[in-house]
This record gives C-alpha cells, structure tokens and sequence, in this order.
C-alpha cells in the first residue's frame, strides 16, 4: 500500500498550529473550562509531551486536536491549524479525510478500544479499507506488515485471533497498529501506557518513538508522568486547569524549571535514592474546581510560593532565558532575585 | 471472503469465550442437561415439520373412520379427531404453519424493530427521539387487538398473521436493540474507530451490531414462543388463520367443541404449544447465560 503525497502542503507551515485554544463544556451546572488558552506549535517528526494530573484538561486537548469532542455542549474558541489548515469547527463529515489518514490517536486503555467481537486482522484492515481503495489481499499484506512492525511475534496467527485472546500490552501494539494503518502524520497518544504494566510500559513507549522517528511522524504523548515525558519527548508542556503553565523543550525544562507546578510534580515522583518509607511528596490540595476559577493563578491556593499578587492577578504566559522556554509565574523559581520581575 | 455471515463468526467467538473463561464447564453450566432437551425438542419439531410431506405420514385432511373419535393406539399414535382425522399427524402439519408464523413473525420483528432500535440507539437526538417515541405509541396499544384488527381486516391468513404478529414483536425487539445500541456506542472502540475514519453506516454494522446480537436472539427466541402462543391465541378467538390449514392454535379452535368426549385433539397441540415455548424458552436463557459470562468478563 502506498500512501500518495501530498507535496502541495506548504511545507513552511508547521504541521499542528493551536493557538488560544479553548474547549468548554457547558453543562447544567455551569461552564467547565476544560481547555482554556492554550497555544502551542508542533513541527513534523516531533513530540510533544503534554504533562498534568488528572482534570488538567490534557486529554480534553487532544480530542479537541483529533476533533473527536461531541458538538452539543461543547463550546470551542481558538484555533487548530493542521498543515495550515483549519479544522476548528469542521463537521465530522469535513473531519473524516483526517481521521486516521492524517491523524490518528491511540487510546488510554486498549482492552476496551478493540472491538471484542472482531477479528485483530479485521479491525486494522477496517480503516485501510475506509480511506484507500485496495484489494482485500494488499489491505491484509499492510496488517500483516503492520504487525511486524510493532513487533508482535506470529502475526500470521494473531490476525485470525480476537482481542481477549492477547494481553494487554499485545492489544495496545495493535492498537498502535490500527493507527499507523493509514499512515498519519499525527499521532495523539492518550495516556497509552497507563493501563499496562511497567514492563509493557517502556516497550510500548520504546515502539512509539522507534516507529514515529522511522515514518517522521509528529506526535503528542499525552501523560500523567513527568518522566515518562522526561525520556520521549522533545518538548513539554505542563498543563493545570486548563492552562498550559509551562513550556519548554525538554533539556531545558528539566534544566531550569521556572513554574513551582512542574517542580511539585517532579518532586511527587518517588526516587530510588530515597531511604525505604520517605513520605512521597505529594502536591496538597486538589485542582480548582472547573466550574468556579477564581482569578489569579489556578495555581496559587496550592503553591508553596503564593503571594498577594498570584491571588489577584493571572500570570500570563512568558518567554525564559532559553529559547522557546515560556512559563507562567509572577514569582517562577530558580530565578536570581534580580531577575524576579513584576 | 470477509462476507461471511456474521453469525457463524460470533457463534465462534461465543463458543470460544465460553471455553476460555471456564474451561469444560462453561459450555454446561451454559446449556445443561434441560438445554440439550430443549435442543432435542426443538429440532424433532423443526425437522419433523420440514420432513412430513415425505415421512410416512397419513394425509392430514383425510378422513379415516376407524379411528375417528379413538384415543390413541397403534393406528393413530395421538389418536383420532371427529372427523377421523390422524392427530399426530395434523400436530406435525400443524407445526409447519405454527413455526412459520412464529419464527416469521419474530424475523420481520427483528428486522425492522432491530433496524430502528439501531438507527436510534447510535443517532441519537431527534432519530432516536422519533423512533423511540413511534415505540412507545406501539406498546400502548393492546397487541392482541392489533394483531386481531389487523388480521380481521386482510383476511385470516398465514401471511397476514405474521405481518400482524410481526407489527406487535417490532416495538419489543426495537427498544430491547435500542437500550443495547445505547450502550455499546458509548464504548471506547467505537471513538477508536470513529478516530480512524469510519463511517457511521460501518460503525453500526461492523462495531455496534456484532456486540447488540446475541442479547438479541436470546429475546427473539423468547419472541418465537409468545408469537406461537398469541397464534393459538387469536385462532381461539375466532381470527385464526382460516380453515385449511393446520396450525396448532386452529387444532385447538376447533377441537375445543369436544373437549369433553376427545380431549386428545385439543391436548395433543396444546403439549406441543407447551413444550416448543418451554424449550424456546430455555434456549433463549442459555444464550442469554453465555452473553452475560462475556459481558462480566469485559
């Protein structure tokens, strides 16, 4: 199976272009501001590692990105620019040509994102088949292919086998397979190594990253775990409530945090080095409450550093000493007391 | 290649889930002894009825004096009704039509309540709101007067007996399918296809349908049973099928005369009504059994 190119996309425009993206959701009791303001750019063959707990609004992100959010309640404000095009606002009939051909995604839980009742080699054929017109043989060739790149051992036999039959790390390479199946230029992985174990964990992560890197594919790792971020992506971003607080690419990040967020997260990581029962350090309080953001910083009723400022006034997002480096912080740490600025 | 019967492949996949989940036993504990009974019954009756024109059965019209009003014995195994006329026989015929208004009925139900339980499960909004309320106005009315009504007025007919039974199964099967839509199109796979590209016709046949089935067919076949049932039940009131042929509710209409002095002609089709809605009913349980050991094991 041959993918045509397309050479008549500019091929300046970044390949993902958000900007002052913001997805709500309006229910009965209010306007949850799950995406709120986030901008970012994402060149081809790069990753992006989208880092905050749980409520951040990082998976809201991207399935606004994939435009797989349900249009009733949903208001969307900003803009998604795919290879200079924009695909805010586009129908889901306008959005399928995307779908799978150009970006795909990969799911948080692969147990319950393949179909039980279908075959494994049936459910990566489906979506050749939806966007190529090709020959029931060449679409099985492609799976059969598809397989052996991620690496599953006896393709032949596990295309003839349904999903209960593979465990969980199998089902998310196939999962990995079934998106790569139309060869997109995107890839949005949710969470993909939550519901493994560690083991599955770092060869699924091992497999995304060989297999982006080999097709040139941009992706965005979406994940709870600063370091899982830490060793896939080229650049970070942070986000809490809805906001991106912090941005970087990764060396720099890790070099020089600015945002007291990312420091507290990186600090509820449990470290070999520590004796045996050191208390985990764990970031207090919850997230604000989506329904009622008060002003000021989102995250200043949980910081260590708040002052009278960060309650009133919501800091913006502002370049480092690094380049492409920004963050959002009247008072950022690891920062000369001169250079604190107002 | 790929157009292969769904069923065949989920049959498959049942048979093997049942065999992985709880090796041996799970296809027992699934069928049980009353289950290969039930199976046992189901297919003397089906065959039986599929084979009696050539089986060495006596003409189920002809009269035959010397067993007219008898009991059972060896000439007439079920004996004989007043116009001495071989019982058994006439249960075998009778079963033909039976079976054909049951299944026939629940088939045209299944069809178009399982279609529209589908279109309205997965769309949502204003489709499902239509369908779903086009439903309810259905099951308000009375079935057995509908299905009187209809086959009252175009003629009590095989052909209108299934249309009528059919009409009353399509409301039942539809939410039954709807409720079943409603959940399975919520789950993960069906955004993880809709993220590769599929069309919302693929996704409803290929993701949603295969999954919806087998707690369908375990109603259908619940379905199968009332619908012979509300046959006997309609030729007893007079809107049967019209005289020359057999069915089992008809056997009973007109048996019911002399129930008092042949109690045979009407107790020969009315076990026979008894047993076929037992097993159907077992069947439809055990298909239902497996459904669920899959369903808790997701």
């Amino acid at each position: 199976m041959t993918r045509p190119e397309r050479f008549e996309d500019a091929p300046e425009s970044p390949l993902l272009e958000v900007t002052k993206l913001a997805t709500h959701f309006l229910t009965p009791e209010g306007r949850v501001r799950a995406v709120d303001g986030v901008s970012f750019t994402l060149e081809r063959g790069r990753t992006l590692g989208v880092v905050g707990e749980s409520g951040s609004g990082k998976t809201v992100l991207a399935d606004s990105i994939m435009g797989l959010l349900p249009r009733r309640g949903v208001e969307q404000h900003g803009s998604i620019r795919f290879e200079g095009r924009e695909i805010v606002g586009l129908t889901p009939t306008e959005m399928r040509p995307y779908w799978g051909a150009q970006m795909a995604m990969v799911f948080q839980d692969p147990m319950t994102s393949l179909n039980p009742v279908m075959r494994i080699g049936r459910q990566i054929t489906e979506s050749i088949h939806e966007h190529f017109s090709v020959p029931r043989e060449d679409a099985r060739e492609s799976a059969l292919a598809l397989l052996r790149s991620v690496d599953i051992p006896d393709p032949e036999r596990r295309l003839l086998e349904y999903p209960h039959q593979l465990s969980g790390g199998m089902c998310q390479r196939v999962m990995i397979a079934v998106a790569l199946a139309c060869g997109p230029k995107l890839l949005v992985a949710d969470e993909p190594t939550t519901a493994l174990d560690v083991t599955a964990q770092a060869q699924i992560l091992d497999l995304l990253q060989a297999q982006q890197r080999e097709r040139y594919m941009a992706m965005i790792l979406v994940t709870h775990d600063l370091g899982v971020a830490a060793t896939r992506a080229d650049e970070i971003a942070v986000m809490y409530a809805g906001r991106v607080v912090e941005r970087a690419p990764t060396r720099a990040l890790f070099a020089d945090m600015r945002m007291p967020y990312t420091d507290a997260l990186l600090h509820s990581i449990p470290r070999l080095t520590q004796p045996s029962h050191t208390r985990l350090e764990a970031i207090r309080g919850r997230p604000p409450d989506p329904l009622r953001i008060l002003p000021g910083c989102r995250f200043a009723p949980r910081c260590t550093y708040a002052r009278d400022r960060c309650r009133v006034e919501e800091p913006p997002l502002r370049p480092a000493d690094t380049p492409g480096h920004e963050f959002a912080c009247w008072y950022p740490i690891n920062t000369p007391a001169s250079a604190m600025s107002g | 290649m790929d157009e292969s019967p769904r069923s065949s492949e989920l049959l498959e996949v049942e048979t093997e889930i049942a065999a992985r989940e709880s090796p041996p036993r799970g296809r027992r504990r699934a069928f049980g002894v009353s289950g290969w009974i039930a199976v046992g019954w189901m297919v003397l009756v089906i065959g039986s009825s599929l084979l009696a024109p050539i089986l060495p059965l006596a003409d189920p019209d002809v009269s035959n004096a010397s067993i007219a009003r008898q009991g059972p014995s060896s000439a007439a195994l079920l004996g004989g009704d007043a116009n001495g006329r071989d019982v058994l026989v006439r249960v075998v015929y009778g079963a033909r039509a039976s079976l054909l208004i049951g299944f026939g009925a629940i088939a045209l139900g299944l069809v178009v309540g399982g279609a529209l339980g589908l279109l309205g499960g997965y769309y949502r909004r204003g489709i499902d709101a239509g369908i779903a309320g086009a439903f309810d106005v259905m099951l308000s009315v009375p079935a057995l007067i509908l299905a009187l009504t209809f086959t009252v007025f175009f003629g009590p007919n095989v052909r209108n007996m299934i249309l009528a039974l059919g009409i009353v199964a399509v409301p039942q099967l539809g939410r039954i399918t709807r409720a079943n839509t409603l959940a399975w199109s919520d789950r993960e796979f069906v955004l993880a296809a809709r993220a590769q590209g599929a069309r919302n016709g693929r996704i409803i046949v290929r993701e949603i349908l295969p999954n919806v089935l087998p707690a369908i067919f375990s109603i259908a076949l619940l379905g199968v049973a009332v619908a012979i049932v509300a046959e006997g039940g309609l030729s007893l009131l007079g809107a049967g099928v019209k005289t020359g042929t057999i069915t089992w509710g008809t056997m009973i209409a007109t048996g019911r005369a002399n129930l008092a002095i042949t109690p045979w002609v009407v107790l020969a089709p009315a076990t026979a009504i008894f047993l076929t809605v037992l097993a159907l009913n077992f069947l439809g349980d055990a298909i239902r059994a497996r459904f669920d050991v899959r369903e808790a094991a997701l």
